[in-house]
């Protein structure tokens, strides 16, 4: 334990918060979707990597990373406007499995679809020049882009947090999430709602991709590790809970930090032990309402 | 209500009906079939693909189609049965069929492990749980390199003869490979027969139909509900120590996600809930897959976009569509 000094262990919280600042934006595009249309998006990680592809392409074409993040969430969420209209709206009313297989499906088919047109290896992903390089924290030096991540998903959750909270449209989705029955009777076009929630959750997890894609590179198959490493952040915080959806990603962030500086092999385990203790200490969640999904 | 269903009951038993000669038989039917089946195919590998991933999809659709849980961590008991059979023979040099018997055991074991946390859950819950349960225990065998061989798989399942009371069966031989397995599916068969129509079996559908009057009718539905994914992880036991006999290696892919994600297709596209769309999705699964690969390396695509239009359009399979229509 001689070798491990306190700024060592405050800069690997620094970045398992870097890492869980990833989580949250994908957490809360998952949470959010579930929340409103009680769909569960298995194709979240396939948007997410398609986020990240489509950021290459960009800048392949010779467009700048700050292009990028405007582009990329709004190309992912016209995308995802599409696939709520076409795929899985005829699926509301038919049982709460029917849009999870579809959407497994889906995410067949997006990741096929990239490996067709980018091959299957995957590509390296340069960080922007602007944030390459390393500033001291106090602790010690951090690297640049990390620290940017976090302010981005600080920058996203805040406008989610006004959109939600402070628009018209947002207490009509607030509204929705708690009975949509009562909001259709009182004129509003429920279906719209959830076109547009859909929407705003793949836009979400394509911002999520490209954010990551400096951090890990580019592979067709990166949606499907932290799908499942997103599902065990909305099991701790609570399905359909954002603000459960923020501390629990930040929380398995910091463990999976912790855990490879100490004990590296446990690393990817820890976070699975960690939502077993939760499942046998508070079932539903940090922030979840017993009862909800039964 | 009732009165017409008694009276039409009535009229069934009185004139003899296949449908219901075929569902009291249907065991015994599925052996047949299972029988002549290589028979009819051309490769008899693709055959014993065929039986033990419908075997997987059998013990899979007790908990999808039966009890109503949809559940992404099956990959988890196959791989756990495949694992444990493949270290009985590479590291204890235990004979085949205490091999199988021990990867059976794991699938038991690995089901009351994953069963226990996942319950506590409920509806859509299930699947995210057993999805990233199933993705643990796929670290776990990854990391241990010195038993399960870690990324490189486990190599070394030689079983060249199979010996039976003094009978010495040529395992190499490709019809008697699959009939030695095709032995071990049969009496799975029948146990899972013997298992829904138990009353047992009448509980595990209750459940799915209506939790709350299971429930007030003074059944233990959490009880129920672990009992019946712990039996799914004995049958996807057994499929896993036949297919790490049949392909003398583990492959670290068996533990893989989608390994989950393959048997719920195929229990969807057979037509899950019933009793011959399991193996009818395999199949129907195993055989696209082997026409379109030769056609193009891009299956994947192929078989999402099937997958995509049946969910859409057969939510009830093809085994489940036919009965509809037979039935009618």
């Amino acid at each position: 334990m001689a070798g491990l000094s306190f700024d060592l262990i405050a800069l690997q919280l620094f970045a398992g918060l870097a890492l869980g600042a990833i989580y949250v934006l994908f957490a809360i595009g998952l949470s959010l979707i579930f929340g409103m249309l009680t769909v569960v998006n298995f194709a979240h990680g396939a948007f997410y990597m398609v986020g990240a592809y489509v950021g290459l392409y960009l800048i392949s074409l010779g467009g700048n990373f700050w292009l990028c993040l405007v582009a990329v969430p709004l190309l992912i969420g016209l995308f995802g406007l599409a696939v709520e209209r076409v795929l899985i709206r005829p699926l509301y009313g038919r049982g709460i499995d029917y849009p999870l297989l579809l959407t497994f499906g889906l995410s067949y088919v997006m990741v096929e679809c990239v490996r067709i047109a980018f091959g299957k290896t995957g590509y390296p992903f340069d960080t922007p020049e602007i944030l390459q390089g390393a500033v001291n924290i106090g602790v010690g030096y951090f690297p640049l882009y990390r620290l940017f991540v976090i302010g981005a998903t600080a920058a996203v959750l805040l406008a989610l947090w006004l959109f939600l909270e402070k628009t018209s449209f947002g207490l009509i989705i607030r509204a929705g999430a708690r009975d949509p029955q009562i909001v259709r009777v009182l004129g509003v076009d429920v279906s719209r709602v959830w076109l547009i929630v859909f929407g705003i959750g793949t836009a979400i997890a394509g911002f999520a991709g490209l954010l990551a894609a400096p951090l890990q590179g580019v592979i067709p198959e990166m949606g499907g590790t932290i799908l499942a490493e997103a599902f065990v952040v909305t099991v701790v915080g609570g399905m359909g809970s954002i603000g459960g959806a923020v501390l629990a990603g930040l929380l398995v962030g910091v463990v999976v930090g912790m855990t490879s500086l100490f004990a590296p092999e446990m690393a990817k385990v820890s976070i699975f032990a960690l939502m077993a203790v939760v499942l046998i200490v508070r079932p539903q969640g940090f922030f979840g309402r017993a009862g909800l999904l039964s | 209500m009732t009165e017409v269903t008694e009276s039409l009951e009535k009229s069934r038993a009185a004139t003899f009906s296949w449908y219901d000669f075929a569902t009291r038989h249907r065991a015994s039917l599925a052996a047949v079939v299972i029988l002549i089946f290589p028979l009819v195919m051309p490769f008899t590998a693709l055959a014993v693909n065929i039986l033990i991933y419908g075997l997987y999809a059998l013990g899979f659709n007790l908990v999808f189609g039966y009890l109503g849980l949809l559940s992404f961590g099956h990959a988890a008991l196959l791989g756990t049965g495949a694992y444990l059979c493949g270290i009985a023979i590479v590291h204890f040099g235990w004979p085949w069929y205490a091999a199988i018997a021990a990867g059976v055991l794991g699938g038991l074991v690995m089901a009351l492990l994953i069963g226990v946390l996942a319950i506590r859950t409920r509806g859509i819950y299930f699947a995210m749980v057993t999805m990233a349960l199933s993705q643990c225990v796929y670290y776990l065998f990854y990391q241990a390199v010195d038993w399960t061989g870690g990324e490189n798989g486990l190599r070394g399942i030689n079983v060249r003869t199979i010996d039976l009371f003094g009978l010495r069966l040529d395992f190499i031989n490709p019809m008697i490979r699959y009939y030695v397995i095709a032995a071990f599916v049969i009496a799975a068969f029948f146990a899972m027969s013997r298992i829904l129509a138990s009353p047992f079996g009448a509980v595990i559908e209750a459940v799915r139909e209506n939790e709350m009057r299971a429930r007030a009718s003074g059944y233990d539905v959490t009880l129920t509900r672990l009992l019946t994914f712990v039996l799914s992880g004995g049958f996807c036991g057994l499929a896993g120590a036949l297919q790490a006999l049949h392909l003398s290696i583990v492959p670290i892919e068996i533990l893989h996600y989608e390994t989950s994600g393959l048997v719920v297709m195929i229990a969807l596209l057979g037509g899950m809930g019933t009793f011959f769309g399991p193996m009818i999705g395999a199949a129907v699964f195993l055989v696209l897959e082997n026409v379109v690969s030769v056609w193009t390396v891009h299956w994947q695509l192929i078989v999402g976009a099937i997958f995509i239009a049946c969910v859409l359009f057969f939510p009830a399979g093809i085994w489940g569509t036919l009965i509809a229509r037979g039935r009618r």
